[in-house]
Formats: C-alpha cells, sequence, structure tokens
C-alpha cells in the first residue's frame, strides 16, 4: 500500500441521522484501502485558513468503472472544518490523501467476531464485518451512540451479522446506557475470540478491558488529533506497548489507527509515562 | 467528470518551466534548487518520498537530533490557530546513534541533500551532536536549533541571549567538517534579531535560519484550561510569513555577504520569492506539508515560474532584490 495525493471529486452527498455521507471518486486509493484505513482531506479551498487536513475512516469503497474507484465517508459536524465539508456539493473537487494507517488485523482461522462501534465510529466495521463473513467467522455488533439520531448503520449490521445489541445513552433506541453495559453478557454468550472496536477513547479503553478479560483478542481504532495524517507531524501519538515490552509514544497515523487493544496504555493516553522510551526525568530541562 | 479526477503530479506543469538557473549557495555548499523542507515537518525524508522525489529538493532539512531518544510532550500537541497551527512536541526523536545508524544512510542512499538539525540542552551537547557528524559523507550542512520554543524554561532557549546563541554555534563550528556549512536557526521571540544574528556570525556561523516559531497559547474555550498539553506551544504558518519576511529583511540589511536560509509560512512559490527578494539564497517549506505533502517540489516549481515571468535567469540575481533602489534590473 501506497498513499497518493488525488484530486477526488464529490459524487454524492447524503444525510444520515445527525451524520453526512460523502461519496467521492478518487482513483487510486479507494482501489488500495483495506477496512480501517483512513483518508486525509483539506477543509476551506485552496486558500482555506485551515491548513490541517481532517482524518476520515473509509466506511465504504466501490469500483465505479470508467469513473474509477469511489470511497464513502461518514462525518460528524464537529468545527468549521467539518462544517464545511458538510457543504461540498456533486462535482466539488477535494484533495484526498490516502489510503493511510494500518487496517484491521484479519483471522486466519473462521473464529466468532465481534464489533462495537461508537456513533459514526462505527462506520469501517462493515466491510471489515463483509471481509469477516467471507472467511467464515461469526460476526455479532453492539452499536451504541447518545441518541438514535448518532446511531449509525444499525440496518446495515441487521443484514450483516448473528445479532445486533443498540444502546443509547437516552434510551431512545436499544437498551438505555452504553455498549460496555451489554458487552460483556454478548461475550459471555457468544466466546467471542475478536473484538474490533471503533469509537471514542473511552469506549475503546473500556472494550478493551472487557475484551482482555473474557479472554478475547481486541483490535481498536482510536480517534487522535492528527495535523498531517501521514507520519511526519508527531503530533497524534499515544502511549503503546511494543513487542519488546517497551513503551514508545507511537504515531497513530502510521503505527494505527488500529492498535492491538492489550497493547495501548489506555490510561496515560494524554501523558508520556515515565518508563517511555526517551522520557525526560529530570524536570526543568527540555521537553 | 474524469477530467477532474486526475491524480495530482507535483512534477507536471500546465506549461514547461522558464529556463532559470536554480542553483543557489550556502557559504560552501552549492544546492541544485533552493526549496527545502523545514526542520520538523519532514521527518527523516521517508514519508515525504511517497509523494514526490525528495532528491529534486534543494535539501532534506531532518527533524532536530537530539543526543538522547525523546518521547517529547504530552498530548494535546497541535491546535489550529488561523492561518497557522501551534504544535509543542517537544523534540520527539530517536537520538543521534539510531539517526546515524538508520535515518541518514537511508536519506544518504536515497541520493538526497541531507541539512541535520541538532538540537541540545546545552552547548557540551550540541558539541558532542556535531562530533558525530562531522565525518559523515552524507551531511550537506548543519542546522543548529538554537530556538526550540517547546522547553520548560525560556532562559534554555539559547536563541533569546547572544552569549549563549554564539557559546552553542562556536562549539559546532569548531566540531564540523570544515566545508560543512554551519547554520544557525534564530527565534523572532527576542527584541533585536539583528544582534542575535551578528553574535552566531561573529561565532562562526556560515548562515541564518530564520524563523523558528513563535511562542503561543491557546485556551479552549470549552474546558477553559489551555489546549495544549505543554501549555505553551510553537506558532507557524501563512500566519507567521510576515514577521518571518521582516526579520529575513532586517538581518540581510545589516549582513548582506551572509548567506538565510527563510522560512515561515511559505505556501506556494509567490511567498518563496518574497523571502529571497527579501534577502534570503534558500528557502524551506514548513506547515504547508501538513496540508499538501507536495508542497516543497510544488513550491520549487511555481518558484521557478515565478522567477521565469520577472525576468531573472538564476535565483542568485533575485536574492536581496527588494532592498535594491527602484530602476534596476526589471523596473
Amino acid at each position: 500500500m501506497t498513499p497518493v495525493q488525488v484530486r477526488g471529486e464529490v459524487l454524492s452527498t447524503r444525510r444520515v441521522g445527525e451524520y453526512h455521507q460523502l461519496t467521492v471518486v478518487a482513483p487510486g486509493v479507494a482501489e488500495q484501502v483495506r477496512p480501517g484505513h483512513f483518508i486525509a482531506l483539506t477543509v476551506g479551498g485552496q486558500t482555506s485558513a485551515h491548513l490541517l487536513r481532517r482524518a476520515f475512516s473509509v466506511y465504504r469503497t466501490q469500483d465505479r468503472g470508467v469513473y474509477g474507484g469511489t470511497i464513502d465517508i461518514v462525518f460528524a459536524e464537529h468545527g468549521a472544518g467539518t462544517r464545511w465539508l458538510s457543504q461540498v456539493r456533486q462535482h466539488d473537487s477535494l484533495d484526498v490523501v490516502g489510503p493511510l494507517g494500518k487496517p484491521f488485523a484479519l483471522p486466519k482461522e473462521p473464529v466468532t467476531c465481534t464489533m462495537v462501534g461508537g456513533g459514526y465510529g462505527s462506520a469501517p466495521l462493515f466491510t471489515l464485518a463483509e471481509q469477516l463473513r467471507e472467511r467464515g467467522c461469526r460476526v455479532d455488533f453492539v452499536l451504541g451512540a447518545a441518541t438514535e439520531g448518532r446511531l449509525f448503520g444499525v440496518l446495515e449490521a441487521k443484514r450483516m451479522s448473528q445479532s445486533v445489541a443498540v444502546t443509547t445513552e437516552d434510551g431512545s433506541l436499544g437498551d438505555r446506557g452504553r455498549v460496555t453495559d451489554v458487552l460483556p453478557a454478548l461475550l459471555g454468550r457468544t466466546g467471542s475470540d475478536v473484538v474490533y472496536a471503533c469509537g471514542p477513547m473511552g469506549m475503546l479503553a473500556a472494550v478493551a478491558d472487557l475484551a482482555a478479560r473474557f479472554g478475547a483478542h481486541s483490535q481498536c481504532a482510536v480517534e487522535e488529533a492528527m495535523a498531517c495524517g501521514i507520519g511526519v507531524c508527531m503530533t497524534c501519538v499515544l502511549p503503546v506497548v511494543g513487542d519488546d515490552g517497551v513503551t514508545r509514544m507511537v504515531r497513530s497515523c502510521v503505527d494505527g489507527p488500529v492498535f492491538r487493544g492489550d497493547r495501548v496504555r489506555w490510561d496515560d493516553v494524554g501523558t508520556v509515562p515515565p518508563d517511555t522510551w526517551g522520557a525526560q526525568v529530570s524536570e526543568g530541562g527540555h521537553r | 467528470m474524469t477530467r477532474l479526477t486526475r491524480v495530482i503530479s507535483p512534477d507536471s506543469a500546465e506549461a514547461p518551466l522558464p529556463e532559470v538557473d536554480m542553483s543557489t549557495r550556502l557559504a560552501g555548499a552549492v544546492l541544485p534548487n533552493p526549496v527545502m523542507t523545514a526542520s520538523g515537518c519532514a521527518g527523516y525524508g521517508r514519508e515525504l518520498d511517497q509523494f514526490f522525489d525528495i532528491t529534486k529538493l534543494g535539501a532534506v532539512v531532518t527533524k532536530s537530533i537530539m543526543l538522547q531518544p525523546r518521547a517529547g510532550r504530552p498530548t494535546p500537541r497541535m491546535a489550529e490557530t488561523p492561518s497557522g497551527m501551534l504544535n509543542s512536541i517537544g523534540l520527539q526523536g530517536p537520538g543521534i546513534e539510531q539517526f546515524v545508524e538508520r535515518d541518514l544512510p537511508w536519506l544518504e542512499q536515497r541520493g538526497a541533500r541531507v541539512v541535520v538539525s541538532i538540537a541540545g540542552g546545552a552547548a557540551d551537547e550540541y558539541i558532542r551532536l556535531a562530533q558525530r557528524l562531522r565525518h559523515s559523507t552524507a551531511v550537506t550542512a548543519v542546522e543548529v536549533n538554537i530556538s526550540c520554543p517547546n522547553v520548560e524554561d525560556r532562559g534554555l532557549v539559547f536563541a533569546c541571549d547572544p552569549v549563549a546563541s554564539a557559546t552553542v554555534v562556536e562549539g559546532v563550528r569548531r566540531n564540523s567538517a570544515p566545508g560543512v556549512p554551519v547554520l544557525a536557526k534564530l527565534s523572532p521571540d527576542v527584541t533585536d534579531i539583528v544582534s542575535i544574528a551578528r553574535a552566531c556570525v561573529d561565532a562562526g556561523a556560515d548562515g541564518l535560519a530564520m524563523i523558528n516559531t513563535l511562542l503561543g497559547v491557546v485556551v479552549d474555550t470549552e474546558t477553559m484550561r489551555p489546549h495544549l498539553g505543554g501549555v505553551t506551544g510553537g506558532l507557524s504558518g501563512p500566519a507567521i510569513r510576515p514577521v518571518a519576511v521582516r526579520a529575513v529583511w532586517q538581518v540581510h540589511q545589516a549582513m548582506p555577504e551572509i548567506p538565510i536560509v527563510g522560512m515561515g509560512g511559505i505556501r506556494t512559490g509567490a511567498d518563496a520569492f518574497e523571502f529571497i527578494l527579501a534577502g534570503a539564497s534558500a528557502v524551506e517549506v514548513g506547515t504547508s506539508v501538513f496540508n499538501d505533502p507536495s508542497a516543497p517540489i510544488r513550491v520549487s516549481h511555481q518558484l521557478q515560474r515565478v522567477l521565469g515571468d520577472r525576468g531573472f535567469e538564476s535565483v542568485s540575481d533575485a536574492v536581496g532584490f527588494a532592498h535594491r533602489p527602484p530602476g534596476g534590473h526589471g523596473e
């Protein structure tokens, strides 16, 4: 996989619940995407005062013949950049860099898999589930959000899985509560071998912890603030334990966004733990 | 529709580029092209080489290397600001040994010219870094980062003090290979940048790189606390360009014979041209890389076009042109 920079074209836009879905023609990018990859888009046009790219996990890709491959992303309006993106129209052009990051690892055996998605974080889990099904895996879904309007892909999940559990914090759909309230029962019932998760950091931390308790391997796609998405800015780092047992501040854009849940030091995200490779021990110097 | 969905090729141009001698001289080093990457915005070259041929640039300026591996500062490390960003990375890096064993050989094998940026907490650390690089054939120049703002103690920013700056520069110059230019990278956060520049030149600096980021703070109005984990950060991007052009202007006016590498918010070839007119012999493209990974090579091509359009046959003819009285070339 080699990321490329292409001038993409918006093929269609639509509202999905409280989210926006964009289909972008991005030849050279779409063909290389695997579940868990993300793309980075500029926002605001060529003279924009918003310089930093916005990263979006890929929801779907499709081969559209003469037009080249398309990529679908799903996003919420968080700030000025995503607001601009929510207003693009068909035929507008977008500067696309991708595919980026390390995708989800797929099991070689037909194992039992649980997909856990928080809000629109569920977006990359559907093509993943399809590929797992093709490998003979059992797939169950847990989808959670604050409200019904912030769930993404419930019907789609139902089409491709053994079961779908839904939670909302306000009880507007499914069980009132969070994904971690229903996950233990599901893991206990299915004896899931692998848990795939994508969503906010707090959710991922709790899901990784539950997976470990139930003896399941976990693959978590993190959401960290990025400036470039390609590995040069060093802003999206988090403490992760390597194969050698050493904690390093690793880039979620190139070393992730998918990490083994048991390797991320979730409680230490946002800090540099003292035993990290290269951590400064003395106070008052360069840090 | 297919017309719009072409792959962006940074090397492609609508029309052939005009004939302009793009080579430039930084003391003992001649670069085929005046456009380089800026330290901390291009890693050690590998990532950007996926998007364009890094050997086509004047040089790759590495992220600042220190003696020891360094984990950097806690996150959040970045805040977007109008036409810019604030960063507080804190010089995360592998340390000089791993750099010399792993990253520098890759750059050399790739055929890229390399300006190695070095940083330290004490003059002695800079000297040991210079000694470690002294016998490397891969080093085109050494950029001495005495101006990183992401330190706990402002008193440790060497570039805020002429004596401290001179001490570091003198040590690096004395311990570097004689033919390899030593460039002092200066901070704009000083009362009189010319006096710091002069102290560096008197201490043996062969050239000056300016500017490093400006110290800034963003307060998150939702959490009502500083946004960055490190509280303060360095401001970069087009927002700081006039400050950088001013610094280049002042120093070139005071010491027109000293080569200057200009940087600070360069996004287009016209921006790079502005620095050259103000007195820079070369430029570095930094934060714009985050917006456009092909920015350095695009800027290079745009610069060549602008130079041709203005009637310049070489980069060197344009260096400091804005200081000349009206009525000369191109008027």
